[in-house]
C-alpha cells in the first residue's frame, strides 16, 4: 500500500497557513547569510550578518562574574547540592529568588526611578512566548491589536500565529521622524471600526525595534490617553530598556503610570525578556508583568506551556540580585553600545550614509531611500538583494519590518566584534565608491549638485567627498548607477 | 475610576475567562491540602504526605555523582565556561545538534537499542505541557477533537484543549478487562463523534499508562494502528513513562510497532510526545519533546517551537549527559530497579491491610483500588471518601473522577517522589486508618469481612499475610470509617 506524500489535509489550518511569518524577506538574507557565512580567517569574504539584534559586547563582564560567582550554576562542586531541589521545581510561579531577580534588574534598567511587584512577574518562552502569551489574554480570535510601523517582523507570528489576532498598523513617516502620532491612532483605529473589526489594545515597543529611539514623554502619555479613552489595552515591549546609550533617559510605561495620570492600571502590560538587555536569548526568559490582577493570574497557568528551566532560573537569580554587578553591567553595556553606534553611523556618513537619530537599540535605521529606482517595495527590495549579493551584508530591509516608506534597511551593529565592523564599514565603502568613480564628468557635476541639494541631511559631507567622485577607479559599472540615472 | 468584576471579564479574552486551564479539578484539591500544611519528618511529622505527584526522585545520587566528574557539561564551571558565549547566543529553533542527538540517543536506548530515533525529527517544546499543546495546534482545528481512552491525566484537558479549541473525546475503559483499550470502545467513541457532527482528527494514547501504570500489550497496540489508518486520524503517543517500565512485561514503543512487516501503516499518521520529566527527574528543566514520522509536522512543529524552546543551557547539559552511553545505560537499569522496589514494598504494604492496585508493570504510581470502600459507586462517594483520606489518614491521593475514570473508587498513589521513611509513614498511616474499628462489632465481622476480602483481592496477593493477628479484636486503634463503609 502506498501512501501520498500529500498530507496537507492532515494538518490543521494553522499549521498549513503561513502565519509562521518565515516567507519574509527578513529571513531570506538569513538564508543568504547561512549558506556563505563571514569569518575573518576562514571565509573573509563571505556575508556578513548585520540582520540580527543581538548583544554580545558584554560576554566578558558576565564571564567574569560566572567564574567568581560557582554557587550560580547547580553543576560546580559548590553548587551541585542545589541540583535535585532545582531539576525538581516545576511550580509555575518559578523561583521566587527568580521573580525577585528579575524585578530588581528591571527597577534598575530604568535607574531605580519605579520598582517592580516580583509577584507579577509572569514567565514565558522568551519574549516570543510572552507576545503570544498576552495575545491570548487579551484578545478573541478575529480581535485586533494597532501596532504603530515600522515594527519588528516576528510580532506577526508571536501576535497572531495561533491566536488568530489581528495586527492593524498605525503608519509612521520620517517626516516627523516616525512619532507615533493620536492622529495617525485614531484614523487606524477608525479605519478598524469601519470594517467591524474590534480593537482590544495597541502595542507598542520602547525603545523602538528597528527605530532604536525612544518614546518621549509626551507621546507616551498621549498613548495613555488615547487607550484609556477607548477602553483598550497597552503593551509596551520593553525588551531594549537597558540598550539605551546616551543621556536621554528612558522613560518607561511604569513610570508614567507612576506619575500624576488619570489611567486604568488594568489596561497595562509590560513584556520584557533578557535576550536583548542581557544578550542571553538561548536562556528563553521571558517575561510578561501585568498590572491587571486577573492577566496575571490567567497569564500564570498559560505559562505552563513555556516556563523557563529551573536551572537557568537560578542561574539568572544568583546574577541579578548582584546589584553590584547589575549596576556595572548595564553602565558598560550603554557605554560599548554608545562606542560602537558611534563608530557605525560616523562611517556610514563618511560615504553620505544617513541614519535616523537613534540612542538605543542594538542597530541603526539606515536611510536609502536616495538608492532607490523609484520609491517603492521592488525597487528597495532589488537594491537590498544588491547590498546582499554585492556587498555581502545581510540587512534588514524596511518592508520587512511594514514600514509606509521604501528605502529605510535596519542594520545591527552590536553582534559583531570591532575587526568585522570595520570590514563591513570598509565594504559599503567600496561599495559607494564604485559606484561614483564611473560616473561620467557631466554626470558628476550634476550628480554631486543633485547630491548636496536633494538628498543630503544636514549632516555634516564626509571629508573624502572629492575623493570617492574620482573617475579613475578601476571598478567596474555598478548597477546602483543606473538608478541614479 | 472604579471597575466592577464584569468590566474585568470584558477586558480579557474567552480563552482567559474560561476555566480551561482545568484547575478547578479535584485533582488540585489536594494539592492545595498539601501546600498548607506539608509533610516533614522532623518539622512537620503530621502533615499532609505528598502521594499525588508523579515525580521521580529515586536517581538524583547518580545525577550528581555525574554532575561532578563532568565540569564541561556546564557552562558555569571554569572547565566549561569558556562556551558560555556561544551557548548563550545560540537561539536557533533547531537546537543544539549535540541536543538533539543526544534525546535521540536515549530514546532508543530506553527502548532497548530496538529501535532508533532521528535526530532531525527531534522537536523541541515547553515540556510535554507545551508538546501535547503543540502537536494539538498542528493537527487539529477548534471543534476538532481528539479520542482519549480514560482514565487520562487531568493536565491532558488543559494542555490539548485550553488555548486550541480542541475537544477531547472518552473512550471509556473498564476494570472488568482491566482497562485494556477495546476496537469496540474506539468505534463507539468514533461513532458517538460523527453523529455529534464532531471531527476526529486523532486518538491520543498514554503508553505507559498514566494513571494505570500498565504498558499495551502488542496486539492492542496493532488494533490502534489498524483503527486510525482505516480513518485516517494521527494517532499520538505520549511515552512520557518509557524508561519507568520496571517489570515484566516489557515496553513495546509505536516506534517499534510501525517498523513491523505485517504492519500496513501510513506513517504521516504517527507523533511520539517525549520528556525528561519523568524517566529522568527534571521536571524543572522543561525539556519535551515531538518526535513524528510526517515530515510536514516536523517542518511547522519547529516553527512553532520558538515558543516554547529548551533553554540553551539545559540543552548543553542533557547533551552531554545523555552522550554518555554508559551513564545512560546504567542509569536506566538503577531507575528501573529502584522504582520496582518501591513498587513492591508499597503495593505489599497495601495488600497487608486488604487494599489492592491494579497490576502494573511501569509509571511512578499505583492505580489503587477503593471500590469497596464506597458507600455507593458514585462519584460523590469517591469524593467524601478522598476528603477523609485527605482530611484523616493525611495523604494527598488523587481520585479517579480527576482522571475521568467511569468507575468511583479508584485513586493513583504516587510512590516515587519520596524517601523510603517517608513511605513508611505513609503506609503506617494507611494501616493504622483501615485497622481503626468498632471494637464491639469486629470479632463477629471480621469473619465475614476477611471473607469479602479474599473476594476482592485479585491472585496476585500472598493470602498467608491476612493472619488471624492482623484482625485482633484488642486493637487499641478507634472505629474507622473505612470500617463503617464495609457495614
Amino acid at each position: 500500500m502506498g501512501f501520498t506524500s500529500s498530507n496537507q489535509h492532515l494538518l490543521s489550518k494553522i499549521a498549513t497557513s503561513l502565519g509562521h511569518g518565515e516567507e519574509s524577506p527578513y529571513f531570506d538574507g538569513w538564508k543568504a547569510y547561512d549558506k556563505d557565512p563571514f569569518n575573518p580567517t576562514q571565509n573573509p569574504n563571505g556575508v556578513i550578518q548585520m540582520g540580527l539584534a543581538e548583544n554580545p559586547l558584554c560576554f566578558d563582564l558576565i564571564q567574569e562574574w560566572i567564574k567568581k560567582n560557582p554557587k550560580a550554576s547547580i553543576c560546580t562542586a559548590e553548587g551541585v547540592d542545589e541540583f535535585k531541589d532545582i531539576a525538581i521545581f516545576q511550580d509555575y510561579h518559578g523561583l521566587p529568588e527568580f521573580r525577585n531577580a528579575v524585578a530588581k534588574f528591571m527597577g534598575r534598567a530604568r535607574g531605580g526611578r519605579v520598582t517592580f511587584d516580583p509577584d507579577r512577574i509572569v514567565m514565558s518562552g522568551g519574549a516570543t512566548g510572552a507576545n503570544e502569551l498576552i495575545a491570548f489574554c487579551l484578545a478573541d480570535p478575529g480581535d485586533a491589536f494597532l501596532v504603530p510601523s515600522p515594527y519588528y517582523p516576528a510580532f506577526d507570528r508571536d501576535l497572531k500565529w495561533r491566536t488568530g489576532v489581528q495586527l492593524v498598523p498605525v503608519p509612521c513617516h520620517s517626516s516627523n521622524d516616525f512619532k507615533i502620532t493620536k492622529a495617525a491612532l485614531e484614523t487606524a483605529y477608525e479605519k478598524a471600526q469601519e470594517a467591524n473589526i474590534k480593537v482590544k489594545g495597541l502595542i507598542i515597543t520602547n525603545p523602538s525595534n528597528p527605530l532604536g529611539t525612544i518614546l518621549d514623554r509626551e507621546t507616551l502619555r498621549t498613548l495613555v490617553s488615547f487607550i484609556n479613552e477607548k477602553n483598550i489595552h497597552l503593551i509596551c515591549d520593553e525588551i531594549y530598556a537597558a540598550t539605551v546609550f546616551t543621556d536621554s533617559n528612558f522613560v518607561s510605561i511604569a513610570e508614567i503610570l507612576s506619575e500624576d495620570i488619570a489611567c486604568n492600571r488594568d489596561l497595562i502590560h509590560i513584556v520584557y525578556s533578557l535576550s536583548k538587555d542581557m544578550g542571553l536569548p538561548g536562556f528563553r526568559v521571558g517575561i510578561v508583568y501585568s498590572y491587571n490582577d486577573e492577566v496575571v493570574n490567567s497569564g500564570r497557568k498559560m505559562s505552563s506551556y513555556g516556563l523557563v528551566s529551573t536551572q537557568t532560573q537560578h542561574l539568572i537569580a544568583s546574577m541579578l540580585l548582584d546589584e553590584e554587578f547589575t549596576e556595572r553591567f548595564i553602565i558598560e553595556s550603554a557605554k560599548r553600545l554608545a562606542t560602537r553606534h558611534g563608530v557605525f553611523t560616523r562611517g556610514l556618513a563618511k560615504v553620505n550614509i544617513d541614519c535616523l537619530n537613534s540612542n538605543a537599540g542594538l542597530f541603526c535605521w539606515m536611510d536609502l531611500h536616495r538608492l532607490l529606482k523609484e520609491s517603492t517595495v521592488e525597487a528597495e527590495l532589488a537594491l537590498w538583494r544588491l547590498i546582499i549579493h554585492e556587498v555581502k551584508l545581510n540587512v534588514s530591509p524596511g518592508s520587512s519590518f511594514h514600514c509606509s516608506e521604501p528605502g529605510w534597511f535596519r542594520v545591527c551593529f552590536a553582534n559583531m566584534d570591532e575587526e568585522t565592523m570595520e570590514v563591513a564599514l570598509q565594504r559599503i565603502h567600496t561599495f559607494v565608491h564604485q559606484k561614483e568613480t564611473v560616473v561620467p564628468t557631466k554626470n558628476k557635476k550634476l550628480w554631486r549638485s543633485n547630491l548636496r541639494t536633494l538628498s543630503f541631511s544636514s549632516r555634516r559631507l564626509g571629508l573624502d567627498e572629492v575623493a570617492l567622485m574620482s573617475p579613475h577607479s578601476p571598478i567596474p559599472h555598478s548597477p546602483l548607477l543606473h538608478a541614479r540615472t | 475610576m472604579g471597575f466592577s468584576l464584569s468590566d474585568q471579564h470584558q477586558l480579557l479574552s474567552k480563552i482567559a475567562n474560561n476555566d480551561g486551564h482545568g484547575e478547578n479539578s479535584s485533582y488540585f484539591d489536594g494539592w492545595k491540602a498539601y501546600d498548607s500544611n506539608p509533610f516533614h519528618p522532623i518539622q512537620n511529622p503530621n502533615g499532609v504526605i505528598q502521594m499525588g505527584l508523579a515525580e521521580n526522585q529515586l536517581c538524583f545520587d547518580l545525577i550528581q555523582e555525574w554532575i561532578k566528574r563532568n565540569p564541561k557539561a556546564s557552562i558555569c564551571t571554569a572547565e566549561g565556561v569558556g562556551e558560555f558565549k556561544d551557548i548563550a547566543i545560540f537561539q536557533d529553533y533547531h537546537g543544539l545538534p549535540d541536543f538533539r542527538n543526544a534525546v535521540a540517543n536515549f530514546m532508543g536506548r530506553v527502548r532497548g537499542g530496538r529501535v532508533t530515533f532521528d535526530p532531525d525529527r527531534i522537536v523541541m517544546s515547553g515540556g510535554a505541557t507545551g508538546a501535547h499543546e503543540l502537536i494539538s495546534f498542528c493537527l487539529a482545528d477548534p471543534g476538532d477533537a481528539f479520542l482519549v481512552p480514560t482514565p487520562y491525566y487531568p493536565g491532558f484537558d488543559r494542555d490539548l484543549r485550553w488555548r486550541t479549541g480542541v475537544q477531547l473525546l472518552p473512550v471509556i475503559c473498564e476494570s472488568s478487562n482491566d482497562f485494556k483499550i477495546t476496537k469496540a470502545a474506539l468505534e463507539a467513541a468514533y461513532e458517538k463523534a460523527q453523529e455529534a457532527n464532531i471531527k476526529v482528527k486523532g486518538l491520543l494514547i498514554t503508553n505507559p499508562s498514566n494513571p494505570l501504570g500498565t504498558t499495551l500489550d502488542r496486539e492492542t497496540l496493532k488494533s490502534l494502528v489498524s483503527f486510525i489508518n482505516e480513518k485516517s486520524i494521527h494517532l499520538i503517543c505520549d511515552e512520557i513513562y518509557a524508561a519507568t517500565v520496571f517489570s515484566q512485561p516489557k515496553f513495546i514503543s509505536i516506534s517499534e510497532i510501525i517498523l513491523e512487516e505485517d504492519m500496513e501503516c501510513n506513517p504521516n499518521l504517527i507523533h511520539i510526545v517525549y520528556s525528561l520529566s519523568k524517566d529522568m527527574g527534571f521536571p524543572g528543566f522543561r525539556v519535551g519533546i515531538v518526535y513524528s514520522y510526517n515530515d510536514e509536522v516536523v517542518k511547522i512543529a519547529r516553527k512553532m517551537s520558538s515558543f516554547g524552546l529548551v533553554s540553551t543551557q539545559t540543552q548543553h547539559l542533557i547533551a552531554s549527559m545523555l552522550l554518555d552511553d554508559d551513564f545512560v545505560e546504567s542509569f536506566i537499569g538503577e531507575s528501573a530497579k529502584r522504582l520496582e522496589t518501591r513498587h513492591k514494598v508499597f503495593t505489599w504494604g497495601l495488600s497487608q491491610v486488604g487494599i489492592g492496585c491494579l497490576k502494573s508493570n511501569a509509571g511512578l504510581f499505583v492505580w489503587m483500588d477503593l471500590r469497596r470502600l464506597l458507600k455507593e459507586s458514585t462519584v460523590e462517594a469517591e469524593m467524601e471518601l478522598w476528603r477523609a483520606i485527605i482530611k484523616d489518614v493525611k495523604l494527598n491521593v488523587s481520585p479517579g473522577s480527576s482522571f475521568h475514570c467511569l468507575e468511583p473508587g479508584w485513586f493513583r498513589v504516587c510512590f516515587a517522589n519520596m524517601d523510603d521513611e517517608t513511605m513508611e509513614v505513609a503506609l503506617r498511616r494507611i494501616r493504622a486508618f483501615v485497622f481503626q474499628g468498632k471494637e464491639v462489632e469486629a470479632p463477629v465481622k471480621n469473619k465475614r469481612w476477611r471473607n469479602n476480602l479474599r473476594l476482592s483481592f485479585s491472585l496476585k496477593f500472598d493470602e498467608g499475610v491476612m493472619t488471624p493477628r492482623m484482625m485482633s479484636p484488642h486493637s487499641p486503634i478507634p472505629h474507622s470509617p473505612l470500617v463503617r463503609a464495609r457495614t
